[in-house]
């Protein structure tokens, strides 16, 4: 194990923490813990689940989190550790901590509101000692943007251009995201529907999805969006999701039932994931994911 | 066979038939995305950099690069020319390929030969070489203008800053990797 993290931002992420469950908790929402560890995962492609012994760790707690909001918790947030394999670099560890919540009633809208109001009263509640670097840009609501307008004014190609090319990725990395977040976060939403595939289609168009991200300093923070709760949709989705990992020589796993069967029951719903070790980051001016954790194990 | 997830600085890997080395290297994937592996690349027989980006499903081959020892023979008219130690066949390298390592080198110096199949491309030299020096302002006993080193000029033509004891005919040590002076050898 590599020690990275000095003792300052092991107590500043311990408060950071903390506050983040003062918030929620004032908010009447219920703390919860899901099993880490699960027989399968949803078919996504975009991610790869690691493996532990027959069963996987979770890359999310979304599946657990979804089925509570069907089992009638109204508002649950959690914080947790969620593991991906293969995904190593500057912000990303193969193990790492992940806050979600999930609020029924509201829409991705009203939960860019809810994101952005959670880090305010961090920037309020942390004193003098921790300065996140939105701390002075509390003041008037932040900026959104549609997916769109952003590749008109960065991209060469429209973003449905770009997911038909298969550059969309790419164009948002090398070409976006060094513009977004730097004088003020910045919300970015309407996704490509083929990039939220668990995320309800915009009613007046569905070839966009209710989806937000959150970019502080050019960091992806946090990514939302309006759950999909119809079951049909969700099941097509995932067979489109299998045929896409089968073609890559990959296991899909089984359908997800149990899933699909508690879509039925959920209410209209918002859920959001954000990155904890990368609020750290931004919390304590850090230039990488390893130090803001304890430890990091020398051979991921 | 290399796959994008092994990319990493220092990696050696071959791109349409030439070699490149990874100067610097950053992982992104973003938030439903797929993964991105972007490099900064240096061509090994040009010396061109430039930036890629690879996916997850990009493969890529080995450079396939061997280095062997060689012996340093003799040199004419900026050609350079060498003796694998195994094979026993000559090598000729350009002065352009070489750089800075021209510097340093001396007949029957042994140094490891980097080679692209059959093409040599590089040299690495022993960390220091005992060098004459051919050229240096006298010392001056008792001079006191304060300055720690003078200019020496050494048999390869090469100069660099030395103390100011250092006297012409003498045999010094140099850092082959800074082309500094390290101490005077006696013999």
């Amino acid at each position: 194990m590599k020690y990275t993290c000095t003792s300052p931002v092991l107590y500043k992420r311990a408060r950071i923490i903390q506050c983040i469950r003062d918030f929620f908790i004032e908010r009447d929402y219920l703390e919860v813990e899901t099993p880490l560890c699960q027989p399968n995962c949803l078919p996504e492609s975009h991610l790869k689940a690691a493996r532990s012994g027959d069963w996987f760790l979770q890359p999310s707690p979304e599946q657990s989190m979804k089925s509570l909001l069907a089992a009638g918790f109204p508002r649950l947030f959690q914080i947790c550790k969620c593991f991906r394999s293969g995904e190593r670099g500057r912000l990303h560890l193969f193990e790492f901590t992940m806050l979600e919540w999930y609020r029924e009633g509201i829409d991705y809208r009203e939960l860019m509101t809810e994101c952005e109001e959670l880090l305010k009263f961090l920037a309020c509640s942390l004193k003098e000692e921790i300065s996140p670097s939105w701390r002075c840009r509390t003041e008037r609501p932040w900026p959104r943007i549609t997916v769109d307008d952003l590749f008109k004014r960065y991209s060469p190609l429209t973003a449905t251009e770009a997911v038909r090319q298969n550059v969309f990725e790419q164009i948002l990395v090398e070409r976006i995201e060094s513009h977004l977040g730097f004088s003020r976060p910045v919300f970015v939403y309407d996704y490509p529907a083929a990039l939220g595939s668990l995320a309800r289609l915009k009613p007046e168009n569905k070839s966009r999805a209710e989806r937000f991200e959150l970019y502080i300093n050019g960091i992806e923070l946090a990514n939302g969006f309006s759950e999909l709760a119809d079951s049909n949709e969700q099941r097509q989705r995932f067979e489109k999701e299998r045929r896409l990992l089968e073609k890559r020589g990959e296991n899909p796993g089984p359908m997800p039932e149990h899933f699909l069967a508690a879509l039925d029951s959920m209410p209209q719903a918002a859920g959001i994931a954000l990155g904890i070790d990368r609020l750290i980051m931004l919390c304590c001016g850090l230039s990488t994911i390893d130090e803001a954790v304890t430890l990091v194990p020398d051979n991921p | 066979m290399y796959n994008a997830s092994d990319l990493k600085k220092g990696l050696k890997i071959e791109i349409d038939g030439e070699p490149y080395i990874v100067t610097d290297f950053e992982f992104s994937k973003p938030g439903k995305g797929q993964a991105l592996y972007r490099t900064k690349l240096k061509n090994m027989l040009t010396g061109n950099a430039f930036d890629k980006t690879f996916r997850s499903n990009d493969k890529f081959q080995k450079a396939p690069l061997e280095e062997r020892s060689a012996q340093f023979l003799y040199s004419q008219g900026g050609d350079y020319f060498f003796m694998d130690n195994k094979r026993f066949d000559q090598i000729t390298m350009t002065a352009e390929q070489l750089a800075e390592n021209t510097n340093f080198l001396i007949d029957n110096m042994e140094v490891e030969m980097l080679f692209f199949g059959e093409q040599a491309i590089g040299v690495t030299l022993p960390s220091s070489v005992t060098l004459t020096v051919t050229n240096a302002d006298p010392w001056v006993k008792g001079d006191t203008s304060g300055t720690d080193s003078k200019p020496v000029t050494v048999e390869t033509g090469y100069v660099l800053q030395a103390p100011p004891f250092i006297e012409e005919g003498d045999r010094i040590q140099v850092d082959t990797r800074t082309g500094s002076y390290i101490t005077r050898v006696k013999e």
